[in-house]
C-alpha cells in the first residue's frame, strides 16, 4: 500500500504546487480535445440530424457506415493521419506533424463518428408524428428541425460527452501525431505514459487524478442534465 | 414464432460450426508444437528470468540474437525483456521487479550497487554515440571531432532560430549522456525557456522520427540510428568521438525473485560465448560491429 500512498502524497503535492508543469498539460489537453469535440460537432450534428430523420437511399448503408466507425481503433487512426502528415507522405509540405493540429484533426476523426451516430439514434428516436403534426400546423421546415433537436436534447448531450470523453482519454493516436513534445503536444494520458516508464508514479498519478476527474464532470454534468429534463418532463 | 426460433436455431448452428473451427485448429496448433517439442529433447522445467533494460538495447535487435542464443546454452532459464529507460530498470531492480539489469549509466549502476541493490556490476560491451541531424546542417557540425564544440555550435544556432535539438527527455541512459554533453559546454537547456530545445519523453525510435520531420539535430546510438536510418531524413554528422563512447553494465539484483537466473545470464554474458554473440550482432547486417564486447578488459 506504501507505493500508493507515496505516489498520491507526491502527486498531490505536485499539483498544489505546479512544479512539474502538471497544469499547463491540462490545459493542453483540454484545449486539443475540446477544439476537436466543437469540430466534430458542427461537422456531425447537420449530418446526425439528417441521417436520424431523413428517410433516403443509402441512409442503412450510412449509418452502418458511422456506427461502425464509432469502434475504430484510434491508434489506426493515429498511424494514417502520422503517414499522412509526415514528411514523406501525401500532406507532407504542410510539417504538420508533431503539432497540435495534426492532434486535433486525429481525434476529430476519431470523435466524429461517434458524434454522428449518437446524434442520429437520438434523433431517430423521436417521434415521426410529432413533426408530422408540426408539419401539419402550419410549422416551417426550419422549426420542424428546431423542435426535434430540442426533443433529441438528451442524446445529443450523450453524443457530446461520449465524443469528448473518447478523445481526451485516448493515447495511442495522440502519442504518434502528438509526439508529446515537452510544453507543446504534452497531453495528459501521453504524460501518463511517460512518467509511469520513468518510474515517476507521483507524475502520473497526479495526471491520472485530475483525467478521471474530467471524465467525472462530464458524465455529472450528462447525468443531471438528463434528469433535469426528466423533471421538466414530468411537469408538463 | 416459429420464425424466430428456426433463426435462433441458424444461429446456434453457425456458432457451434465456429467452435467446432476454433478448436480443431487450436488442437492443430497445439498437436503441432508438440510434436516438434519431442523432436528436439524433453524440455526440463523453465524459470523465468526479468531482464530490465533499455529501448535503444530492444530497439537495435540484440537481444533477438542474444536471448536465444542464452536459452539455448542454459535451457532451464527463459529470458523475459522489460525495455525501458535506464532510471525505470534501475528502479524495478530497487523494487526487485527485476532479476538482472543491462543499463548504460556507469555512475548510477555503481551507486545502485554500493546502496546494496545489486551484488556486483560487471562491463559487458560498449557501443557509440553518434550526433545526426538535417543535411543542411544549420549549425555546421558536419566534420567537426570535438564534441562539446559541436554540441556549442548547435546550441548557438538553436538561439539564432537556425536549428533545433530533440532530446528523449525520459531519464533514460541516453538522456542521461546528452544532459552530460551539455554541462560540458557550459550549456543549459530547458523546455520552458529554450525554444530551440524540445523533449519528447519517449523512446529512442520516436524522438529519431521526431528530430527528422522537425530538422533537428538529436544524440542517437549506432545501432538505433543504423537499423531507422532508410526511414529518416537525418545524416550523420559527428561519430568516433571519445565522448561518444557508450559503456554497458550488467548487475544482478539481490534478493531478487529469481537471483540463480539472473546470475546464470550475467555469467553467460560475460563469458567468451555471450561475447562472441555480441561482437557478431550486426556485422553481417550493417557490414559493422554495433556493439564491442569489452568483459574482462
Amino acid at each position: 500500500m506504501q507505493i500508493y500512498a507515496d505516489a498520491l502524497r507526491e502527486g498531490w503535492s505536485l499539483l498544489v504546487s505546479d512544479a512539474a508543469g502538471v497544469w499547463q498539460v491540462v490545459v493542453t489537453s483540454l484545449a486539443v480535445s475540446g477544439t476537436a469535440t466543437l469540430i466534430a460537432l458542427a461537422i456531425g450534428l447537420p449530418f446526425g440530424v439528417m441521417l436520424g430523420a431523413g428517410r433516403f437511399i443509402g441512409r442503412r448503408a450510412a449509418l452502418l457506415i458511422f456506427n461502425t466507425g464509432m469502434g475504430l481503433p484510434p491508434v489506426a487512426v493515429g498511424l494514417v493521419v502520422a503517414m499522412t502528415l509526415s514528411r514523406r507522405g501525401p500532406l507532407g509540405d504542410l510539417s504538420l506533424l508533431y503539432s497540435k493540429t495534426a492532434m486535433v484533426l486525429a481525434q476529430l476523426i476519431i470523435a466524429l463518428p461517434i458524434i454522428v451516430a449518437v446524434s442520429a439514434a437520438a434523433v431517430g428516436s423521436v417521434p415521426r408524428e410529432l413533426q408530422l403534426q408540426a408539419r401539419s400546423l402550419g410549422a416551417s421546415r426550419l422549426r420542424v428541425g428546431v423542435l426535434t433537436l430540442a426533443e433529441a436534447r438528451l442524446g445529443l448531450f450523450a453524443a457530446v460527452a461520449g465524443g469528448f470523453g473518447a478523445i481526451i482519454s485516448e493515447v495511442g493516436a495522440v502519442q504518434m501525431v502528438g509526439g508529446n513534445l515537452a510544453g507543446d503536444t504534452r497531453v495528459m494520458t501521453t504524460a501518463i505514459v511517460q512518467y509511469t516508464r520513468m518510474g515517476r508514479y507521483g507524475q502520473a498519478l497526479a495526471l491520472a487524478i485530475v483525467l478521471v476527474g474530467i471524465v467525472l464532470f462530464v458524465n455529472i454534468w450528462l447525468t443531471s442534465a438528463q434528469t433535469s429534463a426528466q423533471r421538466w418532463e414530468r411537469r408538463q | 414464432m416459429r420464425h424466430v426460433l428456426r433463426a435462433l436455431r441458424a444461429r446456434n448452428l453457425i456458432a457451434l460450426a465456429v467452435a467446432i473451427a476454433l478448436v480443431v485448429s487450436l488442437a492443430a496448433c497445439t498437436g503441432g508444437q508438440q510434436a516438434t517439442d519431442t523432436g528436439t529433447q524433453p524440455k526440463a522445467e523453465t524459470s523465468e528470468v526479468i531482464l530490465a533494460s533499455t529501448t535503444s538495447t530492444q530497439d537495435s535487435g540484440l537481444f533477438d540474437v542474444l536471448i536465444p542464443a542464452f536459452e539455448k546454452a542454459d535451457p532451464e532459464y527463459q529470458i523475459k525483456v522489460i525495455a525501458v529507460g535506464t532510471g525505470e530498470a534501475l528502479k524495478l531492480g530497487e523494487s526487485k521487479d527485476a532479476d538482472v539489469l543491462l543499463v548504460h549509466a556507469k555512475a548510477d549502476e555503481e551507486k545502485f550497487v554500493a546502496a546494496g541493490n545489486g551484488t556486483e556490476r560487471k562491463d559487458v560491451m560498449y557501443n557509440d554515440f553518434l550526433i545526426v541531424g538535417p543535411k543542411s546542417d544549420p549549425a555546421g557540425v558536419n566534420g567537426s571531432t570535438d564534441t562539446t564544440a559541436a554540441m556549442k555550435a548547435i546550441a548557438d544556432a538553436g538561439k539564432a532560430g537556425k536549428a533545433t535539438f530533440v532530446s528523449r527527455g525520459d531519464d533514460s541512459g541516453t538522456n542521461k549522456k546528452e544532459l552530460k554533453l551539455w554541462t560540458a559546454a557550459g550549456v543549459e537547456p530547458t523546455t520552458t525557456v529554450d525554444k530551440w530545445y524540445e523533449s519528447t519523453g519517449q523512446g529512442m525510435g520516436e524522438t529519431l522520427k521526431i528530430a527528422s520531420e522537425k530538422d533537428g539535430y538529436t544524440l542517437v546510438d549506432r545501432a538505433t540510428y543504423l537499423s531507422m536510418q532508410d526511414t529518416l531524413d537525418l545524416g550523420i554528422l559527428l561519430e568516433k568521438d571519445k565522448g561518444l563512447l557508450n559503456q554497458y553494465g550488467v548487475i544482478v539484483v539481490t534478493d531478487a525473485k529469481n537471483q540463480p537466473g539472473g546470475q546464470a545470464f550475467a555469467d553467460w554474458i560475460v563469458s567468451p560465448e555471450g561475447q562472441k554473440v555480441i561482437g557478431e550482432f550486426g556485422v553481417e547486417e550493417f557490414k559493422q560491429q554495433l556493439f564491442v564486447p569489452n568483459a574482462n578488459q
